[in-house]
């Protein structure tokens, strides 16, 4: 069983489906025991960072993440909940994340670029890693972010997609996972992905 | 690479797909959750649903509808139709839809583009954009389906959409709409050097050299309906056209 944190941050069953598809089973949850018991859990996310922060808080999960994380337990963020993972972000003032992986959250700025990054980005390949099994340069994920993770060390990061910036898509560090994307919503090379993630898991 | 998107536009009515020939002489086309399903097969990159329902109790069908196409396919989809509150985007995103578009509603209450973009994130908020071109070389903003003239120049509205907060502007050509003769280039070049979030092209695909046009000029996405649901340009062909014109697109 999957545990999929529910504090509030839109719509989680779009990941539960996906996780269906590769066989595994999502628990939507915000249930620290069920935290507890998961074989991993999902961290997914849309909004403001800090409300996302807030939030965790609020419903008194950061503690049963830590405690998770700091077990071995895989925990992988999406989309804002990647960037939940780093230490701190620059949207809308500056506030701390969960620290998992060092680094900081920052916005898109070059001249000329459309912002949100809004659409199908190739993934190019960072470092070898078994979450990556199978996918190529000619594999797109639909992403839809305004601000991008710089990691302290880009070894952390398996694949980015160029805009502007090397801009971090899959990142990982020992069992702690962030996609910046949306698996659940990037067609068939989602569903590959997933599929790695279930064999990692299990 | 970043790609452009080609996004089918399906309008809703009682459950079913229709396409109306300037917003009228609508016909019936198909089920939503079976055609949705295979565009995603054939590599659209997203869908637009427009529940052009105008009866209330309509409505409930309209959200079974979104649930189902949830759950049926896994590529982002866009909620449009009857959204005039903040309580309406939330139903239609807890039922699984990623983006929630507005129109009428947006230009007679603006606040709402702030507030739904501050509850749930600006990248699920969409501004449409009903306009048409005026005698004095700029483009009105029309409402009710494209009844009713508010005066409003649709340049402006949508930089203030932009500034309130939207992540995105769906700009359909009353114009060109429905007459198969190509994008309002004009209108969507201006509107891409204008503003900073991207820009979805509607109203005038007739052949796919139409779709590589008005994403040359800047467009992030044009979106179509009737050369999708009559099967006059498959989807598969268009993006190859595009990729031989050096046009960025995922193929599947």
């Amino acid at each position: 069983m999957i545990a999929i944190v529910d504090y509030d941050v839109g719509n989680l069953k779009n990941v539960a489906t996906a996780l269906g598809d590769v066989g595994l089973s999502g628990t939507i949850t915000r249930d620290k025991k069920v935290l507890d018991a998961a074989d991993a859990i999902i961290l997914p996310g849309v909004g403001a960072f800090s409300d996302a922060m807030d939030n965790l808080r609020k419903f008194d999960l950061i503690d049963a993440l830590n405690a998770n994380v700091k077990k071995g337990k895989i925990l992988m963020g999406i989309c804002l909940g990647m960037q939940l993972l780093f230490d701190k972000s620059y949207e809308d003032g500056e506030f701390s994340g969960l620290s998992y992986i060092p680094g900081e959250i920052v916005k898109f700025d070059a001249p000329g670029i459309k912002i949100p990054h809004m659409g199908w980005n190739n993934l190019v390949i960072n470092r070898d890693s078994p979450l990556v099994k199978n996918i190529g340069t000619e594999d797109y994920v639909y992403f839809v972010h305004s601000y991008y993770a710089k990691p302290d060390n880009f070894d952390d990061v398996v694949a980015y997609a160029e805009y502007s910036v090397k801009v971090p898509a899959i990142v990982k560090k020992d069992n702690v996972i962030g996609m910046q994307f949306h698996p659940e919503k990037s067609s068939n090379v989602g569903f590959k992905l997933l599929t790695n993630f279930k064999e990692m898991i299990s | 690479m970043l790609t452009k998107r080609i996004i089918p536009c399906l309008d809703v009515d009682h459950g079913r797909v229709v396409k109306g020939r300037k917003f009228q002489n609508i016909q019936d086309v198909a089920d939503p959750v079976e055609l949705g399903r295979y565009y995603s097969d054939q590599g659209a990159d997203e869908l637009v649903f427009y529940d052009i329902t105008a009866s209330y109790e309509d409505r409930d069908i309209f959200i079974h509808i979104v649930e189902k196409v949830a759950e049926a396919i896994r590529i982002p989809f866009t909620i449009g139709g009857g959204i005039s509150k903040v309580e309406d985007f939330r139903k239609v995103l807890m039922a699984g839809a990623d983006k929630v578009s507005v129109n009428s509603s947006a230009v007679k209450n603006p606040q709402l583009i702030r507030e739904a973009a501050l509850r749930f994130g600006a990248q699920c908020v969409v501004l449409s954009i009903d306009a048409k071109r005026n005698n004095k070389g700029s483009w009105d903003v029309y409402v009710k389906g494209g009844r009713e003239n508010t005066g409003i120049d649709a340049i402006e509205w949508a930089k203030q959409g932009q500034d309130l907060g939207a992540g995105e502007i769906c700009i359909n050509s009353i114009d060109t709409d429905g007459v198969k003769k190509g994008y309002d280039l004009e209108l969507n070049q201006k509107l891409s050097s204008l503003l900073t979030i991207p820009i979805i092209a509607s109203g005038g695909a007739g052949k796919m050299e139409d779709f590589a046009e008005v994403l040359k000029v800047g467009a992030d996405a044009a979106l179509a309906a009737s050369v999708f649901h009559y099967k006059e340009i498959p989807i598969v062909d268009l993006k190859n056209f595009l990729h031989n014109q050096q046009i960025p697109v995922r193929r599947v």
